[in-house]
C-alpha cells in the first residue's frame, strides 16, 4: 500500500488503466471561412479550419451514449459490472436531472451504479476521469465509465464561434492488468480564476478577452505539464504523444513547444483545426485519438485545461491489449472522415439560433 | 407521449429491448405480454442487434406536434436483421438519399421535446450502416 507523503502525484492504490475507449463527433461541419464570411470579412485571420456540429436530433445524452458504446465494445466488459457513469459537460440538455441516468440506462448499466454530471468548464471529463480512477483504485468499483462531451454554445458573432464545437469521448478506467493503457500517474492544478464563465441563466459563456491566454490556459495547462514531469523523474522525449487541452490551433501547439515537446508528439492528438473545440471533450477526444495509434510500451501525457480554472495531467503507458482492442470500434479519425459541410444559415438552424415564435 | 409512458417505454426506445417468444423462438418488437406468432404468454427479453433494411419509408412534410423543429425528416419501416418491422425516422441521412433495401443500424437520438420546460425524449432511429455513409469531399 502506498502512501502520497505529499507529492504533487497522485497514484491509487491499486494500479489502474483505461480498458476501453470511443469517441464521437457528428457529421455536420461548419468551415470557420463562413462564420468568417457573416461576421468579420472573408480576409479575417481563421483559428481552425472547420468544427464539428451537432444534428438537430443530438444533444451530450446521445453523443455520450454512442461514445460510451464504443468504449463497452473495446472492453468487452458486462455494463452490469460498471459502477459509475460519470458524465462532464456544459451542454447537459437539463438544468436539473442527470445526462448519465440516461447514458447509464441505454447501455444497461443501471441500476447498480453511481450516476451524476459533472461541470468544471472544458475539463469536466478530465475530473470526472481522475475520480473513476479513485473509484477503481480504491477497490469500491471494478469499472467506472468516464465521459467529456459537449454541445458547446458560441454567442453569434463571438470569437469563441468559430470554434464551440460538439464531440467528446467515453473512457472506461478498471484494473491496470485489465487495460490497454495503464495510468503511471495523475494530479490536478486548480486556482479561481475568472477567464471564461456563462451564468446561470444565460444562453451564451463570457470570457476574459486576452485573459484567457496567460493567466489561465498557459499557466495552468504548463504548470501541470511541467510538475509531471518533475514528479515522475522524466523529459517530454520520454512520452510518444502529448495531448493538450486545444481552444484554437495555435495554444496548444505554443505550450507544448514552450514544454520541450515537438511536433511528432503532439500531431496526432491535435483534432482541433478538423472538429474545433469540443470542450469537456477536447483533451479526451485528442487521446483516443493517439490510443487509435499507439504501440506497446508508448507514453502519453494528457493534460487538460478547463475555464476557472484548473488543469488534470495524466501519465499512461500503452499496452499490448491496444492491439486488439482498437480495432473493436470505429476510430476517431473513422468519425472524422464522415464529414457534411453546412453553411452558416443551416448552422444558425441547428443550433436553434433563430426566433421561431 | 405522457411522462409516465415515456419511463415505461424507455428502455425499448433507448436499446430496442423486445423478446424473443421461448415457444416459436421469434423475435418480438415491441415487447408484448402474448407472442403475436403463436399467442403464448411470458416472453423472455431479448435486445435486437439493430441492424436491418429499409422495407419502405416517406418523407414528413407536415410533423405532428412536437416534431416541427424537424421537418422535413424521413420515416421508414426498418425490417430488423432478426425479423420485427418497426417504423422509426431514418437520421443522418438526406431525404435523397434513402432508398429500399438500404442497410441501416440503430442509434439513439433526441425523439421530441415537450415545449422548452418539458422532458426530452430519446428513441430509437436508424442510420445508413457505417460503411454506406456518405463521406463528402
Amino acid at each position: 500500500m502506498s502512501s502520497n507523503n505529499g507529492s504533487a502525484l497522485m497514484k491509487p492504490l491499486r494500479d489502474v488503466g483505461i480498458v476501453g475507449y470511443g469517441a464521437y463527433v457528428p457529421r455536420y461541419r461548419l468551415p470557420a471561412r463562413e462564420v468568417a464570411r457573416v461576421w468579420s470579412g472573408r480576409d479575417a485571420e481563421l483559428p481552425i479550419k472547420e468544427k464539428a456540429v451537432a444534428g438537430l436530433d443530438e444533444d451530450t445524452a446521445t453523443m455520450s451514449i454512442e461514445a460510451a458504446r464504443n468504449a463497452l465494445a473495446r472492453a468487452g466488459i458486462d455494463p452490469k459490472r460498471i459502477r459509475a457513469v460519470w458524465v462532464g459537460s456544459e451542454s447537459h440538455p437539463y438544468a436539473v436531472k442527470p445526462t448519465s441516468t440516461i447514458v447509464a440506462e441505454a447501455l444497461d448499466i443501471v441500476p447498480l451504479t453511481q450516476a451524476a454530471d459533472w461541470e468544471f468548464a472544458c475539463k469536466a471529463g478530465t475530473e470526472a476521469m481522475q475520480a473513476a480512477i479513485a473509484f477503481v483504485g480504491s477497490g469500491m468499483a471494478d469499472y467506472a465509465l468516464s465521459i467529456g462531451m459537449d454541445t458547446a454554445q458560441g454567442r453569434p458573432g463571438d470569437a469563441l464561434e468559430y470554434t464551440a464545437a460538439a464531440g467528446g469521448a467515453a473512457i472506461l478506467l478498471g484494473p491496470a492488468e485489465e487495460s490497454l493503457a495503464r495510468i503511471e500517474a495523475s494530479l490536478s492544478y486548480v486556482t479561481d480564476t475568472p477567464d471564461f464563465w456563462r451564468r446561470a441563466h444565460a444562453h451564451y459563456p463570457s470570457h476574459g478577452q486576452r485573459f484567457t491566454g496567460e493567466p489561465a490556459y498557459f499557466h495552468h495547462v504548463t504548470s501541470a505539464a511541467e510538475m509531471m514531469l518533475e514528479g515522475m523523474q522524466r523529459d517530454p522525449a520520454d512520452y510518444r504523444y502529448v495531448v493538450l487541452h486545444q481552444p484554437n490551433t495555435k495554444f496548444p501547439q505554443r505550450a507544448a513547444k514552450q514544454l520541450g515537446f515537438r511536433k511528432e508528439q503532439f500531431e496526432t492528438g491535435l483534432l482541433v483545426p478538423v472538429i474545433g473545440n469540443t470542450y469537456a471533450g477536447s483533451s479526451l477526444i485528442g487521446l483516443t485519438a493517439v490510443l487509435d495509434e499507439a504501440q506497446p510500451g508508448d507514453r502519453v501525457l494528457v493534460v487538460s485545461f478547463g475555464s476557472g480554472a484548473g488543469s488534470d495531467a495524466f501519465s499512461l503507458e500503452i499496452t499490448d491489449a491496444i492491439v486488439d482492442a482498437r480495432r473493436r470500434a470505429l476510430t476517431t479519425r473513422d468519425y472524422i472522415a464522415r464529414r457534411v459541410e453546412i453553411d452558416y444559415a443551416t448552422y444558425a438552424r441547428f443550433r436553434g439560433k433563430m426566433l421561431m415564435k | 407521449m405522457s411522462v409516465a409512458r415515456s419511463w415505461r417505454t424507455r428502455r425499448q426506445r433507448y436499446s430496442l429491448v423486445g423478446e424473443r417468444c421461448e415457444y416459436c423462438q421469434n423475435a418480438i418488437f415491441p415487447p408484448r405480454d402474448v407472442c403475436p406468432h403463436c399467442a403464448e404468454p411470458a416472453q423472455k427479453e431479448y435486445t435486437m442487434s439493430g441492424r436491418g433494411t429499409v422495407y419502405s419509408y416517406t418523407t414528413v412534410y407536415d410533423p405532428p406536434a412536437g416534431f416541427e423543429a424537424y421537418a422535413p425528416y424521413p420515416v421508414a419501416l426498418v425490417k430488423l436483421d432478426e425479423g420485427p418491422m418497426v417504423t422509426a425516422q431514418l437520421t443522418d441521412v438526406g431525404a435523397d438519399d434513402v432508398r429500399i433495401g438500404m442497410p441501416v443500424e440503430m442509434v439513439t437520438r433526441k425523439l421530441s421535446e415537450q415545449g422548452d420546460e418539458g422532458i426530452i425524449q430519446y428513441s430509437y432511429k436508424f442510420r445508413p450502416r457505417w460503411e454506406q455513409q456518405a463521406v463528402a469531399a
